[in-house]
């Protein structure tokens, strides 16, 4: 047998792929060696996923070969891709949510004991995998009632227990809470040590250059660049993936903040199982200032951003007032109305409509006002030109303004949905994950528009977490733990440190 | 090319269809070159054939093109029938109550009571969708079996014509309508009147409604993302009511048209909904499915099938085949055009939305959207 060491694990060459007026991919080459963590980075639209997508089978490149251990194989389909030990982890999980881990894990596989099932062996191996890459998850377990963190790591044991020995990681760190990626890069650790090759796909510079050991930059569909962590700090990684110099924070004018726009009272909201997810909060966002909501996901910040956008109901006694309206159970029209624009955390569901045209998308919100529809017609002209100016204005990555939402880029998708709710003008900016699944130089961008609308006398609150994005932008940033806020920092005396700590509910008293 | 594939598909379930349908002529004895001979000419051979076909094909297009308008809102309208009676018997009082309105005032008066009739019976299980929860898909077949049983009891009853009384037949039938409010026939000789442009009109303005109007956008958006649309700050449970009002109306349009478009110029029961529709309200769903959803698309789609209709029964006459043959032939086309994948697509999608009205993010709050089943 030949060395291991000669041989890459994968070697794709010269792939190309074209779809409806743009080129995915363009005589792009990739080679990963077992035991390596080789990062794919590039801005939205870039290709990564088609590259990606193409390994597995789910497309067919139109040139290119791929060799697995030195042999040229043709991936026709996943399954293909299965039975040749490549793995992929989609970022939009593949489980049976009222099914066991052990149960997802057996689907689609063949049991040792066909035509029984087999699951006391399956349950025995994912506790052997588990083990193995220090996975903690109990097989018996039915999958809805795990996080969005553990559900990531039955997709790998799914994987794992398929005999992947390539592992494709696509975004997997965007759902993530930062310990959760500590964790993760545990059980990546582990799957290097023991020989497994892995390509990983993640917008965080800072976790590229913390996991990798390899990084190839995509730009346009083409291969821009290759390097290692050794070589390129993150200010030279973002400049190599966007082609220019990226500033990674923001200049952020001194403003003296104005009048609260955004006033919360005493505000009390369940969550969807009907524990208390918000316990009594107060607040105020001013005018011309930008507030960041930090904290773990799940200590009430989506109900919190619920509620103001008008989506959940609260307890009796909550008051929530944007420009004076009064807004809590009122209806998202209402909240629009008194002046909010509201960028949800789940852009796919919430954000934009698949089905729907990029410029439907851009008049989701505005389609009924004068400017797009006069006497009970839409006015084609002005949506057109108006969605125009966005994309060009948002950099929205798109053959054309027809094209299927559904079709662009992660990234790109989020860009329309931030392109349309910063045009409309607020006076207040509700935004959760702004910057998620976004490139940097978008990233830099959307920081940047906040920042003027900001300047431009709204208030702004940004739930994210994120912390470098909270501490690049904000003015103030509230650690939201167990549904209150235990402690509002101004930005000057906010460190990591004092964050992370509020964040575990550990607080020193209030800084003055 | 996907595109010509789509469009293939349906005529050859169409085919597929007629083979099935010359194998029970031949069972029957019958020659079926000289069957489809018969069903050809009887639909299309000739002005006054092609105007009955016409006339036939009216209340399929208005009823498709209601559909089309709630399905694209992701509602399932099966209500038909009902919102038909209650547009015909609407219009019907109207014009008991007002014969000697002219009719320059009176024709559009009671087509339009028959929109407002059909949008209330479409509206009621709007209403209980959106503020309820209750599955329209039962409740606007239970309404079908209400109106029916309302006719009946109307036609009996409060409009029976007094002559049946007199006479003692009994017969339920309303007295004869006021001419000021019959329909006037457009080519003089055979049975095309007004109801016929009227109706290609309605499927303009349906799709005129669906592709150009604020309203249209918004039943759209939360035919395909309730989520996003409440986002975006859209009334998803007010569109959802208006999406069933509007679909009814079409329909009880199409019960006006059936009342002042008849000869008899009465509203008149055999005690069961087909006799007084002519199963339109069901006939007229697969017209639109067959017409991919598109209110356009429609027109054509209904003429093909009202020529079925029509075909089916000159064919009765002429071969001497049982008349039941009629409603096997319709069924058959029906069975395979549902059954192609083009439909099939289609339906999905629609149920794929509907999945997300009926269970709007529930557990597991932050994890990602839409976790759907591996390699199915
Ligand atoms: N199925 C498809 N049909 C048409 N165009 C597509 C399709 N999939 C991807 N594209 C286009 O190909 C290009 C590359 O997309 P891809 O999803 O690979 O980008 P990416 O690098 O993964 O970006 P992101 O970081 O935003 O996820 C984009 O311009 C996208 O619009
Ligand atoms: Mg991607």
């Amino acid at each position: 047998m030949a060395t291991d060491t000669d041989i890459p694990m994968l070697e794709m060459r010269g792939i190309t792929k074209r779809f409806p007026g743009v080129l995915a991919n363009d005589a792009v080459d990739l080679t990963v060696r077992s035991g390596e963590v080789h990062t794919l980075l590039g801005e939205n639209g870039a290709g990564k996923s088609t590259l990606m997508k193409i390994l597995f089978g789910l497309y067919q490149p139109d040139e290119g070969e791929i060799r697995l251990n030195g042999e040229a194989i043709e991936v026709e389909s996943p399954s293909f891709a299965i039975s040749h030990g490549i793995g992929m982890i989609h970022q939009h999980f593949m489980l049976v949510p009222t099914l066991t881990v052990a149960e997802n894990v057996a689907l689609g596989t063949r049991s040792t004991r066909w035509p029984l099932t087999d699951l006391p062996v399956v349950s025995r191996r994912v506790e052997e995998i588990s083990e193995k890459f220090g996975l903690a998850i109990d097989p018996s377990i039915e999958v809805w009632k795990l996080a969005v963190g553990e559900r990531q790591r039955v997709e790998i044991i799914k994987a794992l227990y398929r005999d992947a020995r390539l592992l494709v990681l696509d975004e997997p760190t965007a759902v993530l809470t930062p310990q959760e990626v500590e964790e993760f890069f545990g059980i990546l650790n582990e799957m290097r040590s023991s020989g497994h090759g892995l390509i990983f796909i993640s917008h965080k510079l800072r976790e590229v250059v913390a996991i990798s050991d390899e990084i190839t930059v995509l730009r346009n569909g083409r291969v821009t660049g290759h390097t290692t962590p050794a070589e390129s700090d993150r200010q030279q990684l973002a400049t190599m993936m966007v082609g220019r110099e990226v500033s990674l924070a923001p200049d952020r004018p001194e403003i003296e903040p104005g009048d609260s726009r955004l006033v919360i009272r005493n505000l009390v909201v369940e969550s969807d199982r009907g524990t208390t997810a918000v316990d009594g909060l107060d607040l105020d966002v001013r005018a011309g200032e930008i507030v960041g909501i930090a904290g773990v996901s799940g200590n009430g910040q989506r109900e919190l951003a619920e509620v103001i956008a008008g989506l959940r109901d609260a307890r009796a006694g909550s008051s929530v007032q944007v420009n004076g309206v009064e807004v809590v159970g009122q209806g998202a029209r209402l909240s629009r109305d008194a002046g909010l624009a509201y960028v949800p955390e789940e852009r796919m569901r919430d954000g934009a409509i698949g089905d729907f045209t990029v410029s439907e998308n851009l008049v989701l919100v505005d389609h009924g006002s004068e400017e797009f529809s006069r006497r009970g017609l839409l006015r084609f002209g002005m949506i057109r030109s108006h969605s125009q100016e966005l994309v060009d204005r948002f950099n929205v990555k798109t053959p054309g303004l027809d094209t299927t939402t559904s079709s662009l880029s992660g990234g790109n998708i989020q860009k329309l949905i931030l392109a349309r709710e910063l045009a409309s003008g607020p006076t207040v900016l509700l935004a959760a994950q702004p910057t998620r699944g976004v490139d940097i130089g978008a990233a830099e961008y959307i920081h940047a528009q906040i920042i003027e609308q900001r300047g431009a006398g709204a208030a702004a609150l940004v739930v994210s977490e994120d912390l470098d994005e909270l501490l690049a932008i904000a003015d103030r940033i509230a650690v939201m733990f167990e549904g209150r806020i235990i402690g509002i920092v101004e930005i000057e005396d906010a460190t990591r440190e004092t964050l992370g700590l509020m964040m575990a509910g550990i607080h020193e008293g209030s800084p003055a | 090319m996907h595109r010509l594939v789509s469009a293939v598909i349906p005529m050859l379930a169409a085919l597929a269809a007629f083979a099935c349908a010359a194998i029970i002529l031949l069972a029957l004895g019958a020659n079926p070159f000289e069957g489809f001979r018969a069903m050809y000419t009887g639909a299309f051979g000739s002005v006054d054939r092609l105007s009955a076909t016409a006339v036939r094909a009216v209340p399929l297009v208005l009823v498709g093109a209601g559909i089309s308008i709630s399905f694209r809102a992701s509602v399932i309208n099966i209500g038909g029938e009902g919102q038909i009676i209650a547009g015909a018997l609407l219009s019907t009082v109207t014009a008991l109550a007002l014969p000697g309105l002219p009719p320059i005032i009176l024709i559009p008066l009671v087509l339009f009571a028959g929109l407002v009739g059909g949008g209330i019976w479409g509206a009621v299980p709007g209403v209980l969708k959106a503020y309820a929860s209750v599955n329209e898909i039962l409740s606007t077949i239970m309404l079908n079996i209400v109106a029916v049983q309302f006719m009946n009891y109307m036609l009996r009853s409060p409009l029976i014509d007094p002559l049946e009384i007199e006479r003692g037949t009994r017969i339920p039938q309303t007295e004869r309508l006021s001419d000021n409010a019959a329909l006037p026939t457009l080519i003089s000789g055979t049975r095309f009147n007004l109801g016929v442009p009227v109706a290609v009109a309605a499927a303009v303005g349906a799709y005129f409604l669906l592709w150009r109007t604020p309203l249209g956008f918004r039943l759209r958006a939360v035919g395909h993302s309730p989520d996003a649309a409440r986002a975006a700050g859209i009334p998803v449970e007010r569109s959802v009511v208006s999406a069933l009002a509007l679909s009814g109306s079409l329909a009880g349009l199409a019960g006006a048209i059936l009342v002042f478009g008849s000869e008899g110029q009465r509203m008149i029961t055999d005690g069961s909904s087909a006799g007084f529709t002519g199963s339109a309200g069901f006939n007229g769903i697969v017209a639109a499915l067959f017409g991919g959803l598109h209110p356009l698309w429609t027109i054509p789609s209904a003429y093909l099938f009202g020529g079925l209709i029509t075909g089916a029964n000159h064919l009765q006459r002429v071969l001497q085949v049982p008349a039941a043959l009629a409603v096997t032939l319709n069924g058959i086309v029906v069975i395979f055009v549902v059954s192609s994948s083009k439909v099939r697509d289609r339906i999905g999608a629609i149920l794929k939305a509907r999945r997300e009205f009926d269970h709007p993010a529930n557990e597991s709050t932050s994890s990602p959207p839409a976790e759907e089943v591996a390699a199915t």
